[in-house]
């Protein structure tokens, strides 16, 4: 097959991570085979799984949050009880008088200086670009030693690590792209609390990934009854009426979940349900939780079905009945939802739309529809008719990168595998997409309208610029260009490139050129 | 929601104190044989990438061609804002009043018609040539500063504590060991880089062009107008990057020799004469080089700045009013031990015939023949070690005699 450059930039960019620099070849490699470089990911049933070494399972992760949650406990408790009744004032240093002659030395310059910079520099840990360079100049024992980090901080950062390193490493990362699509679909917000912050790799790892490949309706199961999920949209508060739980404490129904289950998750808005088939919904999946630190309901931080809480009784969903058979109840309900031609339309609109254009072409969605219902909900059958589709090459690439996409493929084009997620992590959280934290259950957004607005866009350039800075003395950015996009880049952005004033702009203008931003 | 508004403000670059420039400087205390007359000399190299208008900065307007060529953005003696006379030809542009002061009490030089022995205009390559001192470009991995450091007998190692600058100018890269410290924040891209994406944008991605051109309106409008000195600007950086790195260099075991880089020089556009977006950033400079002065206290009797730039830019404005890629410029040198008070050129004019290609100010001065002549008045390097390991195959490019005091 002919070179094929421009196929080559909507084989990397719309459907993977874009090019790796380097060795990787990428570039030609989708270029002589666009639509087989794309679906090798989804050739591999089990390509989408994440393991890495010291990555636990929600049960672990829930023993250790709620072993770190007592010793804080103990700890303040502990504090309480030898503290005096009252504080004594609190005293000057006495290195802090003024007018005392400052000693030239260079310890007390840098420590000075590194003062000054502390409040900078404590926002700059999270928002470095890149904080994984190795500098064989660095003296190490120059940062200010952190406050060490938590139990729950240590494990975000090393799941949000291994999730990062995952998107460097593979080929095209169609089946990684499939990830952060269900996973952002299916969100749960690590800004919850404590749990939800330690389990939100670990839900994506456990509900999301086994199953991007697989039928929907395992991953709808997976994913809601997920303690994260049960825990994020708090089902594990919600108490049949007339269960004996609800009875004994007074409380009832948390209609949170299974409304999101319908409106989020499968049917969509004015997919056919009323607010009855939200509250049935809701008496059908009582009992839902997951076990506590005490254990009765199973291994702590484990998935149960607690029949006390559980409404009695058979329920009307959807117009169907939904007889009184437990925990089965609910899956039985959900499994039909999943199925329902709602639920086909809401997922096809919302995959074309990620992947193709923010106003879907309606004959794709169409498709994939069909596809979704004839298939039962396939997800590996759905990817391949959006790839063997002429609308997914043809369409113009007028997706505008998120912030995560976008420093997902600045890292790889830059062949920087981090060691280090702080830096991501802060860009993240700069440019509004700070991971795994949605501000609400309907995830980050998914359209040019909010990714390419004024602030953020400023703000892309900063960072680039800052890229620029850092890595522009050891980078060729016209041989960058090549990795990126080859013939396929525009003459307007070459000749940008080729004009910059250094080397360190021209890498900037190189990740902010619309190549680069758009997919 | 709440988390992500708090962490934007957290991070806003408005409350920050930003700076783009970097700093690096050598890791030991060369032990220096100047015992004898108790000096103890320091270095530092400031680059300026992108090109910087030589005739702009320093401009010959006792040349008749001088004021027909630079046209509207030509410096005159008189008018709103008057060039600092140097001397009967040359004459200092207007927003380097510090420059000027250190000038007149011979603590400060110009070396006029200089250029590196590159002669095409690729920045690129243009910057290898001046940082590595190499004769040509070829992707060498140290600098001349390293290797002349290399040359020099090591001392102690500095204490560390300093934090790690975004990266090291090539020009100090190499074998022997540097520490970097930059002040660490988010910083602004720069005016020119912004202005360069929205062209890009304009002719390929309209939507783009329109949200950054808010973008940088909104950042504008919080920050009041831009081109005052301020937290955030460039020039406030140029600034605070030089009092940083002076801070360091004045203590008693601080590093002797450092370089930074300061961005923005290519004026491809709306140049601007005595006031505008040159002057803005000569104004920057000028401001470093003042809290070199102050910052090194009395350190700066023993210091040499040297300042210099890849290339020059077309003796003539070009159609929008700024100049293109071009060969010769000026290099400065600042500082107590600087034999100041001079324009050191072998003027070549500036007549059609006398212009390089007929377009550039004609190089009469090799900047190797500068820099080794300061290298050799603070450190005493010898003229072999200069031509052969400093500045490999430069031994038609004698060392300047009399720069330093």
């Amino acid at each position: 097959m002919a070179r094929d450059s421009q196929a080559a930039l909507v084989a990397l960019n719309r459907f993977g991570f874009g090019a790796r620099g380097g060795a990787s070849g990428d570039l030609i490699n989708a270029a002589s085979d666009p639509r087989g470089f794309v679906k090798a990911e989804l050739a591999r049933p089990f390509g989408a799984l994440l393991e890495a070494p010291g990555l636990q399972s929600t049960p672990q992760l829930g023993l250790a949050v709620f072993a770190y949650q007592d010793q804080v406990k103990q700890e303040r408790e502990a504090a309480k009880a030898a503290a005096p009744a009252e504080a004594p004032p609190p005293q000057a240093p006495a290195d802090q008088k003024p007018g005392l002659r400052r000693n030239l030395s260079l310890n007390t310059v840098a420590t000075e200086i590194a003062g000054q910079m502390a409040e900078a520099k404590s926002a700059d840990n999270a928002a470095k670009p890149d904080n994984m360079q190795p500098n064989a100049a660095a003296p190490a024992a120059a940062k200010p030693s952190p406050q060490p980090l938590n139990v729950i901080q240590k494990t975000f950062r090393a799941e949000a690590l291994a999730r990062l390193q995952r998107a460097m490493m593979v080929d095209c990362g169609f089946a990684e792209r499939l990830v952060v699509f269900w996973s952002n679909h299916f969100c749960i917000s690590a800004s919850k609390g404590e749990l939800a912050r330690m389990w939100a790799g670990a839900f994506e790892r456990e509900a999301i990934r086994p199953h991007v490949l697989g039928r929907f309706a395992d991953m709808l199961k997976a994913v809601e009854q997920h303690p994260a999920m049960l825990f994020f949209l708090d089902n594990q508060q919600s108490l049949g009426p007339d269960s004996r739980a609800g009875q004994n404490r007074k409380r009832g129904l948390n209609e949170n979940l299974a409304r999101e289950i319908m409106e989020l998750h499968t049917l969509g808005v004015g997919g056919g349900y009323t607010q009855e088939d939200v509250t049935s919904l809701a008496r059908i999946i009582t009992g839902w939780t997951f076990a506590g630190r005490q254990g009765q309901l199973g291994a702590p931080g484990s998935f149960a079905f607690n029949a006390n809480a559980h409404q009695p009784g058979s329920q009307l969903l959807l117009g169907k009945t939904y007889e009184a058979t437990g925990l089965a109840q609910g899956e039985a309900a959900l499994a039909d939802i999943a199925r329902h031609p709602s639920t086909a339309n809401f997922i096809a609109t919302k995959f074309v739309r990620h992947f193709v254009a923010d106003d879907p072409p309606q004959a794709l969605v169409a498709r994939l529809r069909d596809v979704f219902i004839k298939t039962d909900g396939d997800l590996k059958a759905l990817a391949t008719a959006l790839v063997d589709s002429n609308e997914a090459w043809q369409a113009p690439l007028t997706k505008m990168r998120s912030p995560y996409d976008f420093l997902v493929a600045t890292g790889r084009l830059l062949a920087r595998v981090p060691e280090d997620p702080g830096g991501y992590l802060g860009n993240l959280n700069l440019l509004g997409q700070p991971l795994w934290t949605p501000a609400g259950p309907n995830g980050f957004p998914d359209t040019a309208a909010a990714w390419a607005a004024p602030e953020g866009m400023k703000l892309r350039l900063d960072i680039a610029s800052q890229m620029g800075a850092r890595l522009g003395p050891n980078i060729d950015p016209l041989d960058l260009l090549e990795f990126a996009a080859a013939d396929a880049a525009s003459t307007e952005t070459r000749k940008t490139i080729e004009r910059a004033e250094s080397r360190q702009q021209a890498l900037a203008l190189l990740l902010m050129s619309p190549e680069l931003q758009r997919r | 929601m709440i988390d992500c508004v708090e962490n934007r403000l957290l991070t806003s670059r408005r409350g920050l104190l930003l700076v783009g420039a970097s700093f690096a400087a050598w890791a030991y205390l060369p032990k220096f044989a100047r015992a004898a007359d108790g000096r103890d000399p320091r270095l530092v190299v400031v680059i300026l990438r992108g090109a910087l208008d030589g005739l702009a900065t320093v401009a010959p307007i006792g040349d008749p061609d001088y004021a027909g060529l630079h046209g509207s953005i030509a410096l005159t003696a008189d008018g709103a804002h008057p060039a600092l006379m140097l001397d009967s030809f040359f004459a200092l542009h207007p927003s380097m009043p510090e420059f000027a002061r250190m000038y007149r009490a011979q603590h400060a030089a110009v070396i006029h018609a200089v250029a590196t022995p590159y002669r095409d205009r690729s920045h690129f390559d243009g910057q290898d040539v001046l940082e590595s001192g190499y004769a040509g470009p070829g992707r060498v991995q140290s600098g001349w500063l390293n290797r002349a450091l290399e040359s020099l007998p090591r001392g102690e190692r500095v204490s560390s504590g300093l934090a790690v600058g975004p990266t090291t100018p090539l020009v100090l890269r190499g074998n022997a060991p540097t520490v970097g410290w930059a002040p660490v924040a988010l910083p602004q891209a720069d005016d020119d880089t912004a202005m360069r994406l929205v062209e890009l944008y304009r002719h390929r991605d309209p939507s783009l062009a329109s949200a950054l051109s808010q973008g940088l309106q909104l950042e504008k409008a919080a920050s009041g107008d831009d081109m005052k000195p301020k937290p955030g600007n460039q020039v406030a950086q140029m600034r605070q990057v030089a009092r940083g790195a002076a801070k360091l260099m004045a203590a008693d075991d601080g590093p002797r020799i450092a370089a930074l880089a300061f961005d923005g020089w290519d004026t491809h556009a709306n140049e601007g004469g005595p006031v505008g977006r040159l002057a803005f950033l000569l104004g920057g400079l000028d401001g470093a080089l003042a809290e070199f002065e102050s910052g090194l206290g009395d350190r700066w009797r023993d210091t040499v700045v040297v300042v210099a730039t890849e290339f020059g830019r077309t003796a003539r404005i070009n159609g929008t009013d700024g100049t293109d890629h071009g060969t010769g410029t000026i290099a400065l040198l600042a500082g107590g031990a600087v034999k100041g008070g001079r324009v050191i050129s072998d003027w070549p004019g500036l007549k059609p015939a006398n212009l390089f290609e007929a377009r550039d100010l004609k190089p009469t001065t090799d900047l190797r023949s500068v820099i080794k002549g300061v290298l050799q008045g603070q450190f005493g390097l010898s003229d072999q070690v200069l031509a052969q390991t400093v500045f490999p195959d430069s031994a038609s490019a004698r060392p300047m005699k009399g720069l330093v005091a």
